[in-house]
């Protein structure tokens, strides 16, 4: 069963500290929900396990299956099973959503060992449209630019049905819940289980809003502050949290 | 929308790295010395068996052409020796009506290129030009019954002198510039289209155009007459093997939009990288008549090109959309020019260009509404995506407009590929170069979906050729 091990990662964008030394370890078919204010490195964590450019790894590591992932391009890292749910996914103007999905689930079949074969147009605009339904989004959009034009909720509804069909062994959600009113919100966390009970994948959700938890049910809850884990635990941490905020973490430190 | 499972590809092997980088061994009827004088353009116009008038044109220009300087803005012409060009290279006789009766040599080369097949698939009729001649033409038998005429320029002069006469050089005087009045001179090849009152030809008609040995001026010409109310859908595409000296390619095309006609003129031209293309097109419109310039500029050592339309009378709407991609080493200078000479005209000119490597692209344009055209609406669009600090993309947009009742609308931007897009497409298991050739296919789709079905296939596959090694 792969692991994905983090430990004691440090990181910096430009001479700012983000990340001062954070360990965590998910296994697959667990969900893990990371939850602090607004600043304490929790998207930022997502950012660089996914390889984003901005951000400079001074110490640590994060491995997969033993694999050291911090190695890889940001390719190689989806292709390894790796998928990060952006918080902002960007627009990427005159290339359909559709043609865009299609390409990139052919690539990384095409990087597997048992070189999976490619799907052909047909069949794979049947599967979107499926998964499209599930979701809630207009069929149009297999067609439309890549986040060109999509409300915000859109833009997260997107998000996860890339999830769906590109089927990672680990992905990661930043932010899932900002910008959903409760209908969408409820739409969108009830795919995410579903995913998640279909294909076994680890799952790393990033949150501020307790809100989430009425949703997705984590096996494990980690609170961040000031780029470290200072708290984890069940749901009881949860009641912590209502109780008295994220600050009460913080002042422990 | 399904793609045609036999498409057939036009430009399929066009690419600069790709198959049109062949030479094809041809020995040609007559080849002019290098180098351009007075006799040479006898010579030519002797062995044409032109008439006395089209030799006095052609003298006349030559003397514009010695008198006029070359342009001192837009793209480096240093390069150009006049001295250390074939002006005329005739590779065989008469241009042939039978693909069969083409010699092997010259076949075998469009046969590489797709040309004959694509006639058989989706055209109403093709034409094929080596060095300076069209080697073949042919035209559907219907479109022939029904008036169409498609010939080669050459042949259309013999066959139709009153025609000829009436319009040939009506709307780029050999004097417009130096390389309109070099184009004048010896000119020799290009095609001819006249479609008659209320004819509409369906499918594009389609030339093909091929430089094929080294040193090589090619000079086509073409005339387009639609008249009233009819519609016509021309497409050219271009090549050249890849040799160590430059070739020149100037072109003239003119067009006659009368009264109510539409013209499209499509143009996929991939020059191989020691090529200078000169080209002057310019399409003259009439009432309510509809001129349309899509123009794809692909390799090339210096292309300088701005398609132009004169929208002469009430109602007349003119439309230039073009794409430009310059890689190392090239200079991609093009854009458009619109004059509205009568009130209730429209204008829409469109331009989008890719650099990298260091290539350099240059967006030109012109509006000018004269006064007392009134209610006139003009809309002018430039975007430019640089891949990389190297390259550089200038925009030149000038708007000369007396008349106060005027629509304006200008827009221009300048981008480059993003970090964050380049991670966001990396980030679904896309290389980098992938995601690059996809950002560039999307920056260039609102040009690309305008194209037939089986150009806009090519042109993304030309694009992605482009990009090939572009990235780390």
């Amino acid at each position: 069963m792969p692991i994905l091990n983090i430990k004691n990662l440090h990181a910096t964008i430009g001479n700012t500290k983000i990340l001062n030394g954070v360990s965590l370890s998910v296994s697959s078919g667990e969900i893990h929900i990371i939850m602090g204010q607004n600043g304490s490195g929790k998207s930022t964590l997502l950012s660089v396990l996914m390889g984003s450019p901005k951000y400079t790894v001074t110490m640590g590591s994060a491995s997969l299956d033993k694999k050291d992932i911090l190695k890889l391009t940001p390719t190689q890292r989806a292709q390894a099973g790796l998928f990060l749910g952006f918080q902002h996914p960007q627009v990427v103007v005159g290339v359909p959503l559709g043609n865009f999905l299609r390409i990139a689930k052919n690539t990384i079949s095409a990087s597997k060992k048992d070189k999976t074969p490619a799907i052909a147009p047909v069949a794979f605009a049947a599967t979107m449209r499926e998964e499209m339904e599930k979701l809630k989004i207009d069929p149009a959009f297999i067609s439309r630019s890549v986040n060109d034009g999509f409300s915000g909720g859109e833009k997260k509804k997107s998000e996860v049905l890339q999830m769906a069909i590109l089927q990672p062994a680990f992905a990661f959600l930043d932010e899932i819940d900002s910008g959903l009113d409760i209908d969408a919100l409820k739409i969108v966390s009830k795919q995410i289980n579903e995913i998640h009970a279909k294909q076994g994948m680890g799952l790393v959700i990033v949150s501020h809003n307790p809100r989430i938890l009425d949703f997705i049910k984590p096996d494990k809850i980690h609170i961040m502050s000031k780029g470290k884990i200072v708290a984890q635990g069940g749901s009881e941490i949860l009641k912590k949290i209502e109780k008295n905020g994220f600050g009460s973490f913080i002042k422990k430190k | 929308m399904a793609i045609p499972t036999k498409t057939k590809k036009i430009i399929n092997k066009t690419g600069n790295k790709s198959a049109s980088n062949f030479r094809t061994k041809t020995n040609s009827v007559f080849t002019s010395k290098k180098g351009l004088n007075e006799e040479v353009i006898r010579d030519l116009s002797r062995q044409k068996s032109e008439p006395e008038w089209m030799l006095d044109f052609r003298l006349k220009a030559y003397e514009v052409f010695l008198e006029k300087h070359m342009p001192n803005w837009g793209a480096d012409l240093s390069g150009i020796d006049f001295d250390n060009i074939h002006y005329y290279v005739r590779p065989q006789d008469k241009t042939k009506r039978k693909w069969e009766d083409v010699p092997a040599e010259i076949k075998n080369t469009f046969d590489k290129l797709g040309v004959p097949q694509a006639e058989q698939k989706f055209l109403s009729g093709s034409g094929a030009q080596f060095e300076s001649e069209m080697v073949y033409h042919s035209l559907a038998k219907e479109l022939a019954k029904k008036g169409v005429i498609f010939e080669s320029t050459d042949d259309a002069l013999k066959n139709h002198p009153g025609l000829f006469k009436k319009y040939f050089g009506t709307v780029v005087p050999a004097h417009d510039n130096k390389f309109s009045a070099l184009n004048s001179a010896v000119w020799s090849g290009g095609s001819f289209i006249y479609v008659p009152k209320g004819v509409h030809i369906e499918l594009p008609l389609q030339a093909y155009f091929r430089i094929n040995i080294e040193n090589m001026g090619q000079f086509e010409r073409t005339l387009i007459i639609a008249d009233e109310g009819s519609s016509v859908h021309y497409v050219e595409g271009c090549t050249a093997p890849t040799y160590s000296s430059d070739s020149l390619h100037s072109a003239v095309v003119e067009i006659v939009v009368k009264k109510g006609a539409r013209v499209q003129y499509t143009t996929i031209q991939n020059w191989s990288g020691n090529v200078y293309n000169l080209v002057t097109k310019r399409a003259s419109a009439f009432e309510n008549a509809e001129m349309f310039w899509l123009d794809c500029n692909l390799g090339s050592k210096a292309t300088m090109k701005y398609p132009s339309i004169i929208l002469r009378e009430r109602g007349a709407k003119g439309e230039i959309q073009s794409l430009a991609f310059a890689s190392k080493g090239q200079h991609q200078d093009a854009g458009g020019k619109v004059i509205h000479l009568a009130p209730d005209t429209s204008s829409t000119i469109v331009s989008k260009s890719i650099s990298k490597n260091g290539g350099r692209t240059t967006y030109r344009g012109l509006v000018k509404v004269i006064k007392g055209a009134k209610n006139v609406k003009t809309r002018v669009v430039c975007d430019a995506l640089m891949l990389d600090p190297a390259s550089r993309s200038d925009t030149y947009p000038t708007m000369d407009i007396k008349e106060k009742d005027v629509a304006i609308a200008h827009e221009a931007t300048v981008a480059s590929i993003g970090e964050d897009e380049l991670f966001y497409l990396m980030s679904r298991g896309l290389s980098e170069e992938q995601a690059a050739t996809l950002i560039v296919n999307g920056f260039a789709s609102p040009i690309v979906r305008q194209l037939p079905m089986e150009y806009a296939v090519e042109l993304n596959r030309l694009l992605a050729l482009e990009m090939t090694g572009s990235v780390g």
